[in-house]
């Protein structure tokens, strides 16, 4: 087909604009951060001066950007404002328990012989115990998913209905976002990744794009429903791998087997080929997995470092952290815009892998010596 | 170390929720929405190819159109020519009747006339004689007795006469 030929235009005109502005954009940057570097030294002796005066107060950057990374079990708001959420929890003793996470009063209190760690995990009380706990809790993370999904659910179905309303008529309103995605999927990953099948597979191929898409989205809207690092958390791109890697692997067809177990090399070559490709087939799913986790975490760490620069400057002296500030936001801008794009292009490179990987599973090889 | 720890929790809502997603989506969104899609791909399609074989209709029609003129322009001209080709016949015809005709008449009033002179001349010889032979008659009345050597003289005259009228005719 010739998908990558459409395509080059748009990426090549992105790059071609990105570059003019990059010399500059990367010596702003280095100017930037080995300023932030000098602060932090700065602070770390300011903070060896007067050791635990007013700790609530101190600025810890790499504490708040590890809590903002990763879940909880209330969604913080500002301030000491924030959302408790519904802890569910399962233990051999306890049984199923449900209750509120205010119960914990934000990890300084314990209930049930339970209590959130400072990484906001649930342990028990006494740290003797060694009962397995399966904590089921909706989360932060969970909750944004579910918020993701019921949004992606709604605007799918509506368009659906639209089309069914309309039928062969042209495409209108949320259509029109909508369409030309679900037709680029179609045309130039589904169909020229898979092949002629494709059509049985497109279910999970959008099903999978437009998660990733929709939880990356949300990740970037810094106010309560967005914010969540849904898609940066390795518990999510475990699971998406996973169905990417059992589907392949239940799909593949013999040739796929033969291609793993009995490669067209020399017999000799088989003790190394094998065990390289049975490697492969574990390896895949597993970069998908830490691709996406990995992209969408260093962007929200990036655009956190930037806002926590202000405040790092901030308290070395209120001057230095307002004049900080326009620079900040200026690069968390930047940033942000950039993250826009890793949105796009990491839920694109996970489905095109994917639909990849599952053309690679159903190919039927009639000229098996082209290798 | 623990953002490269999978929570079980989250792990088991992302299986719940993805496959609930997988499901909903699959029944009530992607299916609807693929098959209309391809219907109306296909009903364009449907409609290119209709515009397109209309289109070569209309040009075949036209062609047609177009040779049953010319055919109509070519039979008028075999026609006309043939027309005119019959009234150049008719016409030549005619004028070589008419030319026969008038020859046929020229020679017949030609032989009409020369019969004529011949008679008018064989009249005047009788006469010529007749007169001749009064006169001589008269004179040889008068003059001479022998008659016969009279005449034979006349005779001889006269054929004298017609041999240089037909040199000078």
């Amino acid at each position: 087909m010739d998908a990558p030929n459409k395509q080059m235009p748009y990426f090549s005109a992105l790059f071609s604009g990105y570059r003019t502005s990059k010399i500059l954009v990367l010596s702003l940057f280095y100017a930037f951060f080995t300023l932030a570097l000098h602060a932090s030294e700065a602070e770390h002796t300011l903070e060896k001066g007067h050791e635990n005066t007013h700790s609530e107060e101190k600025m810890d950057a790499g504490k708040l950007i590890m809590e903002h990374i990763s879940d909880s079990h209330d969604w913080h708001l500002w301030g000491h404002t924030s959302i408790p959420l519904p802890v569910i929890v399962y233990t051999q003793s306890q049984g199923l328990l449900v209750f509120s996470s205010s119960r914990f009063n934000h990890g300084h209190d314990a209930y049930n012989g339970f209590k959130l760690n400072e990484k906001n995990q649930l342990v028990w009380e006494n740290q003797a115990n060694t009962e397995a706990i399966y904590d089921l809790s909706i989360t932060k993370n969970v909750l944004a998913m579910f918020i993701a999904v019921l949004t992606l659910l709604i605007i799918m179905i509506a368009v659906a209905r639209t089309y069914s309303r309309r039928p062969g008529q042209a495409p209108r309103g949320f259509v029109n976002i909508i369409e030309p995605l679900i037709l680029f999927l179609r045309d130039d990953i589904a169909k020229s990744s898979i092949g002629p099948k494709y059509e049985r597979y497109m279910s999970l191929i959008l099903s999978i794009f437009f998660f990733i898409f929709v939880n990356n989205i949300f990740g970037l809207i810094p106010i309560f429903p967005g914010g969540a690092n849904v898609t940066g958390n390795i518990a999510i791109t475990m699971v998406l791998a996973l169905v990417v890697f059992l589907t392949v692997n239940i799909i593949g067809n013999k040739y796929y087997w033969k291609h793993i177990f009995l490669p067209d090399v020399p017999k000799a070559m088989y003790i190394i080929i094998v065990p390289i490709e049975i490697l492969g087939v574990i390896l895949r799913p597993f970069v998908l997995m830490l691709r996406l986790f990995a992209n969408i975490t260093a962007g929200h760490i990036i655009i956190l470092g930037f806002f926590s620069l202000i405040f790092i400057f901030g308290a070395m002296s209120p001057g230095l952290g307002y004049a900080v500030s326009p620079l900040s936001v200026a690069f968390t801008l930047f940033m942000s815009l950039l993250e826009l794009l890793v949105a796009f292009l990491q839920a694109f490179v996970f489905t095109l892998l994917t639909a990849i990987y599952i053309g690679m599973a159903i190919e039927e090889h009639q000229h098996a010596e082209h290798h | 170390m623990e953002l490269v720890t999978p929570a079980i929790g989250l792990v088991f809502w992302m299986l719940v929720t993805f496959s609930l997603l997988l499901f909903i989506l699959k029944k009530f969104a992607w299916k609807p929405i693929l098959t209309s899609m391809k219907e109306r791909e296909e009903s364009i399609e449907k409609s290119l190819q209709e515009a397109a074989n209309a289109r070569s209709e209309m040009q075949k029609l036209n062609q047609q159109n177009e040779n049953l003129l010319a055919e109509a322009r070519a039979e008028r001209e075999i026609i006309l020519k043939e027309a005119r080709e019959i009234k150049e016949k008719i016409v030549s015809e005619a004028k070589n009747a008419a030319d026969e005709e008038a020859k046929r008449l020229i020679s017949r009033a030609n032989d009409e006339i020369s019969r004529q002179k011949n008679a008018a001349l064989d009249e005047l010889k009788k006469e010529v004689a007749q007169f001749s032979l009064q006169i001589a008659q008269k004179l040889v009345e008068k003059e001479l007795e022998n008659n016969d050597a009279q005449k034979a003289l006349i005779a001889d005259q006269l054929s004298k006469l017609d041999k240089q009228q037909k040199a000078t005719s």
